[in-house]
């Protein structure tokens, strides 16, 4: 059967059993976008191709699946670089396909010509210019099969339009041949042993599970782990959802935003079992000072995770589902014989329960007072009662919302964790409903992060994706505000948003969608019931809320986990107090880096 | 800092080299010199890379190495164990008296003479970055034109070889 490069490509696709794809046509793609028309697979055309990155990224963290992403060359692939480096650094698996200028054009300079795979390369898994139609369906297995196996990441396949347009005998790929390829799965047995005698013998012993828990679908493990090796659980916040927050075994989130408990948990534990964790410095504060009593078991499928930020007693490659079930089994297996029993850990759990207990993550609302940022959040997640996905951007509220919500289920909270990519609510959303239709989507967003994407809603509109978008409007870039505010004594400099523009309300209008908004605690109710019942079209609900909330708890970037700073009030008594030792008025003397704080205050050359 | 030599074996496929030298240059290593080839195994190409680097950001650049997928394998070459050398060409101004000067030289340090001009002879000469420093070191005197080295190959000592093992059987089907 002869055919065009680029009916090989959306043959290739349907052999992979892609049903949908997110894309913008262009000039060198034009090809791949003919056979579409005849095809089953379904286009959702965004208004941006950042925007259909980060579709296919939201599409394949709802879903578990491969989410796919179509632009053309040039500047078609220049604005998918953030949508690759987003779901490189979360370990997301998508394949974009771009069109290139026709082989003998590349290299000259040519009309929208850009050299999309020595651009990407250091933010994809891997890369590809096809350069022989008959190699496309072997191409496009590959793209998938790295996309999908082992750590999982983006790859991306260039194809210039000469090749689309080439016909040639078209034959499904056989034997993928990647000798270079070969992620380990089984973990190595004795260390599975060495690891289970670690859990045996642990007096305060923690699970900190990573991201790789919900990728390699280990959440069914974790939790069998934890209920037979009676242990604590922390979730990080690319592990929300991977253990039930409702479970008594749940410390919550750990890490600069963290619950009180999980961060301490880490601090005062002699074993931490890592699965699918990468002790990224959002986690660990400052490493010297993390976990400083804690043995490491490091579960993970990507060696170079090993011992890059914390060397480990017992390293094991492999997949974090099935070493986990391996672990489980070793330990029954040491459980059976005789004598053998779990240590008393009961006084590990009076501390933890007592933490617990002296340290909830309290919001004041006042009935009267401005609406509260965390007020609208638990509301939401009130609302949601554990079923739907929550979707946000980066900023303030995607941590109230990694704080204020329970996730009970894996692959029900979403957001851009390592790369930090403000504007990934408004498309990721869009792509998480198309894969999940049957549940509500809400996305939290702020002011900020939401006009980065903002075009999107045309998108959600057009194609029939019904998201809610609730916007936590504070007029202001909120996290920029809070570090201005406490690392750079109050000199705030470009990051005031304004409440009034854009008038939410009448885009929603403008974009064919239902608008609210909520500037009072006691309509927060009634607005979200409205808003939820929409169910046709996107809808997006203008919450104004008090401007000068901060996310506490806070330790703040390359500090001790030691140190928790939990209120306002903690942090001005700190800082004053430590102004009173250098002799110095009251804290915030406006110097950069907040000189007169504390040392372990100061923000110095972290990020 | 030590000085590491690194042999990696890779598939033949367009951008490797740029694959592998961006990412040394990704994570801040500096590459020393970086020799390429082909090998005794169709499709398979050898790099041999030698940095500057101390033990624990080696091993993890060797490791984001390894999750390149047209990387094959990487071997760490040590020094007393192994065969290296380097080729170097060399252009020596030499008239008159100085041209036998400059020949005895190069007979001393086994170098063969690959062009001669009326004015200038020029040399070609192996060995380890030492002898070739200590060969330029003699000849400076005389002017040295032109000098270009192909940056250092490695082979373990002994029988085994890297090359053997499964992995490198490139099947490829389509």
């Amino acid at each position: 059967m002869e055919l065009t490069g680029a009916e090989a490509v959306i043959r290739s696709l349907e052999h992979e059993g892609v049903e949908v794809v997110f894309g913008h046509p262009g000039g060198a793609i034009l090809p791949a976008y003919d056979p579409l028309l005849a095809s089953p697979i379904r286009h959702y055309l965004a208004r941006h191709e950042q925007g259909a990155g980060h579709m296919a990224e939201g599409y394949a963290q709802a879903t578990g699946r491969v989410g796919v992403v179509i632009a053309t060359s040039g500047p078609g692939g220049t604005n998918l670089v953030t949508a690759l480096a987003d779901a490189h650094m979360d370990s997301i698996p998508i394949v974009a396909i771009t069109g290139q200028v026709p082989t003998g054009a590349v290299g000259g300079d040519a009309f929208q010509e850009a050299d999309i795979t020595g651009i990407t390369m250091p933010v994809t898994k891997h890369n590809e210019m096809v350069d022989d139609p008959a190699r496309i369906p072997t191409a496009v297995a590959e793209a998938f099969h790295i996309a999908a196996t082992g750590r999982p990441g983006p790859v991306l396949l260039d194809l210039p339009k000469d090749v689309l347009n080439a016909r040639c005998a078209f034959a499904p790929p056989g034997k993928l041949s990647l000798p270079g390829y070969k992620p380990t799965v089984r973990g190595h047995g004795r260390m599975v042993r060495e690891a289970a005698r670690e859990i045996l013998a642990a007096k305060r012993p923690v699970i900190y599970a990573g991201g790789g828990v919900i990728k390699a679908g280990a959440h069914a493990e974790l939790l069998a782990l934890a209920e037979r090796a009676d242990l604590p659980v922390v979730t990080t916040l690319m592990a929300r959802g991977a253990f039930p927050d409702s479970h008594p075994h749940s410390l919550g989130m750990p890490g600069m935003h963290g619950h009180w408990t999980a961060i301490t948990a880490l601090q005062r534990a002699d074993l931490l079992i890592a699965l699918g964790a990468r002790f990224d410095d959002r986690v660990t504060g400052g490493l010297d000072s993390f976990a400083p009593h804690a043995r490491v078991i490091h579960v993970d499928i990507d060696p170079a995770e090993i011992g890059k930020n914390r060397e480990p007693q017992v390293p094991i490659v492999g997949d974090c589902r099935v070493v986990t079930g391996q672990i489980l089994d070793a330990l029954r297996d040491l459980l059976a014989e005789e004598g053998a029993r779990l240590p008393d850990r009961s006084d590990w759990w009076a501390k933890l329960e007592r933490w617990r207990r002296d340290h909830p993550l309290l919001v004041e609302q006042l009935a009267d007072g401005p609406l509260k940022p965390q007020t609208v959040i638990r509301a939401i997640g009130e609302h949601l009662d554990g079923e739907g996905i929550v979707v946000t951007g980066v900023g303030q509220h995607q941590m109230w919302a990694s704080q204020h919500i329970r996730y009970e289920k894996p692959r029900s909270w979403i957001n851009s964790g390592g790369l930090g990519t403000m504007g990934f609510c408004v498309p990721a959303a869009i792509g998480a409903k198309v894969g999940r239709p049957d549940v509500p989507v809400v996305g939290i967003d702020g002011d900020g992060s939401f006009q980065m994407t903002l075009q999107e809603l045309a998108t959600a509109r057009t194609e029939g994706v019904p998201v809610v978008y609730c916007v936590i409007n504070n007029g202001t870039l909120g996290m920029v505000r809070q570090w201005q505010e406490l690392f750079y004594g109050g000199r705030y400099s470009s990051v005031d948003l304004g409440y009034d523009v854009p008038d939410l309300v009448k885009l929603a209008d403008a974009y064919g969608c239902v608008g609210y908004r909520c500037e009072r605690p006691e309509d927060v109710e009634s607005t979200l019931d409205k808003a939820l019942a929409v169910g046709e079209a996107p809808v997006i609900v203008d919450f104004r809320v008090a401007q000068d909330e901060k996310v506490f708890p806070m330790v703040p970037a390359g500090g001790s986990n030691d140190h928790i700073i939990e209120s306002m009030a903690q942090w001005n008594a700190e800082t004053a107090a430590a102004a009173l030792l250098v002799g110095r008025g009251s804290g915030g003397d406006g110097e950069p880096g907040g000189a007169g704080l504390p040392t372990h205050l100061k923000e110095g050359n972290v990020v | 800092m030590a000085r590491h030599t690194l042999a990696v074996l890779v598939e033949n496929r367009p951008g490797v080299l740029a694959r592998v030298s961006g990412l040394f240059s990704r994570r801040g290593f500096n590459i020393h010199s970086l020799a390429v080839g082909p090998t005794e195994v169709d499709d398979v190409s050898r790099m041999t890379i030698v940095v500057d680097a101390a033990d624990q950001p080696l091993e993890q650049v060797t490791k984001q190495l390894n999750k390149l997928i047209h990387v094959l394998k990487i071997v760490e070459l040590p020094a007393e164990a192994s065969c290296e050398r380097e080729l170097q060409l060399i252009k020596v101004g030499a008239d008159g008296v100085a041209r036998r000067q400059v020949l005895d030289i190069a007979e001393v340090f086994r170098a063969h003479v690959v062009d001669l001009d009326v004015d200038a002879v020029t040399l070609e000469v192996t060995g380890s970055p030492d002898k070739l420093a200590a060969m330029v070191r003699l000849l400076a005197p005389y002017g040295i034109r032109e000098l270009v080295r192909s940056g250092m190959i490695g082979i373990g000592r002994g029988s085994k070889s890297i090359t053997e093992g499964r992995a490198l059987r490139l099947e490829r089907s389509a």
